[in-house]
């Protein structure tokens, strides 16, 4: 009983981590069809960025909820400038290539700012434990939560039904449905696409950027840490089908409770968890599990 | 045409052969692996003609490795032409089963499945403790036909079998271009299901393209492990098969040769720019990509067509 | 000596143009080395950079003849010693065409360097090829020379053995009763013979103990709130890690604010790298290891304090253990230098080689014993102790510490570290 409570709580907390990471990168892959390397590098420099901004508020002195906020505030803003100078600057340029040449140039920049990453920070580590240890934990039965994790799932499901709500309720998320659905059309009816696409970019870069920021406090932030995180994400925006929100938001708790049960039961396997479900979708669901029909056209 | 670019192809292949032995061991051993590495990237041009791109070619590169090492540790068995051929058929077996499922995929759905695959590879490898995990284990030295070579006579050896086979793969492959299935690559790149209306079976097609390039990645993993005399599950990991996406667009699809000499040139500004700039080579790699793909859009293999005769190269 | 002179042969050679290569003009006056660790990627801060620096200062001091004796000769045996720094991250292809660059490009007289195991296995068999002086410094397998005697090949630091069979016997030492353990290691080669050799250690030492929970998260994982809850189910007493760097630092973090180290005592084989940065957010009473009698856990000689002051005076930080491995590597590989040099003349690779063999000396982290591998692996006492962190001072301090002689945590030479501990460390001398 204690070890089902545990798999269904870690779970929920790795497919909010997962989920958190994934949204952005499903996002600017539904509305631009990019699959975003640098999205790596947007958690990277967020997690940087939320290390140096505990850095300075621990030295104020600040409340710690205030610390928090500051921390993400600093990680998204980061965000915002990096997207503005990769869409204007250089995505701009590629837009109408092969998919996969622009997934190229994604690429060419996560390896040209992981450089970066060195000259702005250097090669040592950066902790921004603060928050986390500030939040403090709970003990339910023999386990002991942290109430950090608590307060990523609850952002998490945040997020969820804010995309949500924006996608089905708002103007712009209207606008964004359907260039996602075809991009032509949306055009020819007089959409700005281009403005759509400067906007979801900077979104993506944004959300990418809360994703390190809000994961900083967990983990040593050093070098490399954006390549892990690359291919986790991929995972899970294949296996809930690429450009679907609630896809990724199935993905990552599929992901997460299964790696969760494989810890817990067979540690073995735990290596293989995230390909191994992610084959087997693909399998059953080439495109994923959420994922439209795809008009042919001839 | 064909004839003439033949006779180019293997004067070119004599000239790098010869120019071996002037060369000082490093050199040579840095070549044979650049050639080593071509072979897979000639593979990822057959695919990238009709538009697939593999994130997980190193699958097979792995394949190929670890069975010419394996064979070496388990039977010590070790001529050179037996093991490479083992393990580019090896490859290549798999490739075809592999292919079964991946034919169905396109797009950056064929990257992400065969990324997942050889990322199975990989994790497989790095729990099987008796060989070594992720430190890999050593390759025996190889033998030439009973000849057992040593220092640099043996990495000579090792570069011509590189360059014997890249040009058995280079002709082989030329030929598939000017075959009708080779020939369908841009068709398929452009509108599939008018290919289909065709009474042609692109999922065949794409099958076949998957067996020849999983095959040259076999042969290319083979020699390289033989080159290098060790083998680690890293040859399996995503980023493996990213480099060699990285050379196959700074190479372009253009041509067959164009493999090769991207290859050596990856090889070759990798080692220069650890040597003169550490730490940064990666922003350097980083921003040839970029340059190549903004201005060079064909790649490089471009370059030589538009310098030489317009057109010639490139079909 | 500068880039243009490197690359201009490099790219002649690779154009594939037949020519003559301007040969590495050798000074009889210096002593070329390379020196590779990573520079670059996430196992550049905890291991590569100080043990390039502790490289650096150890190079200087000894160019400027300023190394306490025997040491104190300049440079090695009178010439100056020229180091050339070089990254380890990348392929194995990557490490053996950059190890074959240093010594057929630019003709060093020896390396000495590499972090990774997986490295040290590819090198290893080119360096005997090659007829190559090399010293590892860092890499702990103890297959590099249980797989075939070297000749070219030394390693001054002990293999990995040493750390965890001290770890089992500290354990033992200071906790009685204990009747369950459990462990937390990387999915990777280093982690899995951490644990394999800590494991089998215990097994021997304490058979009425046994594993609990067994974790192998993936390498850079970053996220480990599962292991922390299974192991948060688990009845041990202790827990064994073998995590470096980020991943001991991010799961430092995350298992503190839910209070782990509260239920289990962590031993942490590497922990000292650790120390200085995470100062108070490292758990009090946590086992500390160094992977031998490095940093805090060094006896005080003048040796070692010279070698404390000339690396905190220029890196205002303490030398870790990658540091110490480094140093010891280069005085060893300098005496042996010297040996040689006293028949006169610049020795050769074969000369050092054999004046290396069985080498004893005492540097900053004591007496090493060139004692396995046929005279080529070292082998030293090592320590372990407790972490506590000085309030006052602001300062980490390790207390309780236990040593233990060379002879007691290695095995004797001629048999394999496995096959040693699967039976029953026979002939350990404590």
């Amino acid at each position: 009983m204690l070890t089902a409570f545990a798999i269904f709580a870690d779970g929920l907390v790795y497919a909010a981590y997962l989920f958190i990471v994934a949204i952005g990168l499903t996002l600017i892959f539904g509305v631009m069809k990019i699959l975003n390397v640098t999205h790596g590098s947007f958690y990277a420099f967020g997690a940087y960025g939320a290390a140096t901004a505990v850095g300075i508020y621990a030295n104020a002195g600040w409340p710690a909820a205030l610390g928090f906020l500051f921390m993400l505030a600093f990680g998204m803003a980061i965000g915002l400038v990096m997207g503005v100078i990769l869409e204007r600057g250089l995505l701009r340029l590629v837009y109408g290539r092969d998919e996969v040449i622009v997934v190229l140039v994604t690429y060419a920049t996560f390896l040209i700012l992981e450089d970066v990453i060195v000259l702005i920070w250097g090669a040592q580590s950066y902790a921004a434990y603060q928050p986390m240890v500030a939040a403090g934990n709970i003990e339910i039965g023999d386990l002991i939560l942290s109430n950090y994790d608590l307060v990523l799932v609850a952002l998490a499901a945040g997020l969820a039904a804010l995309a949500y709500w924006a996608l089905k309720y708002t103007r712009y998320g209207r606008l964004l449905t359907t260039v996602i659905f075809d991009r032509e059309t949306a055009a020819a009816f007089g959409i700005n696409v281009t403005v759509v696409y400067t906007a979801t970019f900077i979104l993506g870069a944004m959300l990418g950027a809360l994703g390190g920021a809000v994961m900083a406090p967990k983990i040593s932030v050093t070098l490399g840490i954006g390549v892990e995180v690359i291919v986790l994400a991929f995972a899970v925006v294949a296996i809930g089908g690429m450009g679907s929100i609630e896809g990724a938001l199935v993905g990552a708790l599929i992901v997460g409770i299964c790696r969760a049960a494989a810890v817990h039961l067979v540690p073995q396997i735990e290596l293989f968890v995230i390909y191994g479900v992610m084959a087997l979708v693909l399998v059953v669901r080439p495109y994923g599990l959420f994922v439209r029909a795809r008009p042919r056209k001839i | 045409m064909a004839a003439r670019g033949h006779l180019v192809g293997a004067l070119m292949f004599l000239i790098a052969a010869a120019v071996g032995p002037a060369l000082p061991d490093w050199a040579v051993s840095l070549a044979a692996i650049a050639f080593a590495n071509a072979l897979v990237v000639l593979g990822l041009v057959v695919m990238w003609r009709a538009g697939l791109v593999s994130f997980g070619q190193a699958l097979y590169y792995c394949i190929g490795a670890y069975a010419v090492a394996l064979i070496a540790r388990w039977t010590g068995f070790t001529d050179a032409v037996a093991l490479v051929a083992i393990g580019g058929v090896g490859a290549g077996i798999v490739a075809a089963l592999v292919g079964f499922l991946l034919a169905r995929y396109r797009e950056i759905f064929f990257a992400m499945l065969s990324l997942a695959l050889s990322m199975i590879l990989y994790g497989v490898l790095v729990k099987t403790e008796s060989l070594g995990s992720t430190d890999g284990f050593s390759v025996a030295t190889p033998t030439f036909f009973g000849l057992s070579l040593h220092g640099d006579k043996l990495i000579l050896a090792l570069y011509w079998l590189t360059l014997g086979i890249d040009a058995i793969a280079a002709a082989a492959v030329g030929y598939y271009f000017r075959s009708i299935a080779g020939a369908l690559a841009a068709p398929i790149r452009d509108n599939e299901i008018r290919v289909e209306f065709l009474g042609v079976s692109v999922t065949g097609i794409v099958h076949g393209k998957v067996v020849i390039a999983g095959t040259l990645g076999g042969l290319g993993g083979a020699l390289a492990a033989l080159t290098i005399g060790h083998v680690d599950p890293a040859m399996a990991y995503w980023t493996t098969s990213g480099g060699f996406v990285f050379v196959t667009i700074l190479a372009g699809a253009g041509s067959v040769a164009a493999a090769f000499v991207g290859s050596l040139l990856f090889e070759a500004a990798r080692s220069i720019a650890v040597d003169v700039m550490p730490g940064l080579w990666q922003m350097l790699l980083g921003a040839v990509l970029l340059l190549t793909i903004l201005f060079l859009p064909e790649g490089l293999g471009s370059l030589a067509a538009r310098v030489g005769k317009r057109g010639e190269v490139k079909r | 000596m500068s880039a243009r002179t490197r690359i201009l042969p490099a790219l002649v050679a690779l154009a594939a143009v037949a020519a003559v290569l301007p040969a590495g003009a050798q000074q009889p006056a210096t002593v070329k080395l390379g020196i590779v660790s990573f520079l670059t990627g996430p196992a550049a801060s905890p291991f590569g950079i100080p043990g390039r620096n502790g490289a650096e200062i150890v190079i200087e001091a000894l160019n400027a003849g300023k190394a306490p004796p025997p040491f104190d000769k300049v440079g090695f045996g009178g010439s100056k010693v020229e180091a050339k720094y070089v990254d380890e991250a990348g392929s194995a292809a990557n490490v053996v065409t950059e190890f074959r660059n240093l010594v057929q490009r630019d003709q060093v007289d020896a390396v000495v360097g590499y972090v990774s195991s997986g490295s040290c296995l590819a090198v290893t068999p080119v360096a005997e090829e090659l007829k190559a002086l090399t010293v590892f410094y860092d890499c702990g397998t103890p297959r590099i020379f249980e797989e075939k005697p070297r000749r070219y090949v030394f390693r001054v630091s002990p293999h990995a053995t040493m750390d965890n069979v001290a770890a089992a016997r500290y354990v033992l030492a200071k906790k009685k009763n204990i009747t369950s353990y459990s462990g937390i290691n990387q999915n990777y080669a280093w982690g899995q013979d951490s644990w394999r050799d800590f494991e089998g250690a215990m097994k021997v030492l304490a058979p009425k103990a046994t594993a609990d929970k067994v974790l192998f998260p993936k390498l850079f994982a970053g996220e480990y709130g599962a292991e922390i809850s299974t192991l948060l189910t688990s009845k041990s007493q202790i827990l064994h890690t073998s995590f470096y760097d980020g991943d001991l630092e991010s799961f430092i973090f995350q298992e503190q604010a839910r209070g782990l180290d509260k239920r289990m005592t962590i031993i942490m084989t590497t922990g000292e790298t650790a120390i200085w940065r995470l100062k108070d957010k490292m758990p009090d009473g946590t086992i500390i290891g160094a992977r031998g009698a490095n940093g805090p856990l060094a006896r005080d000689t003048e040796i070692n304090r010279w070698f404390q002051k000339i690396y905190t005076d220029r890196y205002n930080t303490p030398p870790t253990y990658p540091a110490y491995q480094m140093a010891q590597s280069l005085l060893g590989l300098k005496l042996a230098y010297e040996k040689a040099a006293a028949a006169g003349g610049k020795p050769n690779a074969d000369a050092v080689a054999a004046a290396f063999t069985g080498l004893e000396f005492t540097g900053p982290a004591g007496h090493v014993k060139m004692a396995l591998g046929e005279g080529h692996q070292g082998i030293t006492e090592t320590a372990y102790g407790t972490y506590k962190f000085n309030k006052q001072t602001k300062m980490p301090e390790i207390v309780d510490i236990v040593r233990f002689p060379a002879e007691c945590v290695n095995p004797p030479p001629g048999i394999d570290a496995d096959k040693w501990i699967a039976g029953g460390m026979k002939g350990a001398k404590c």
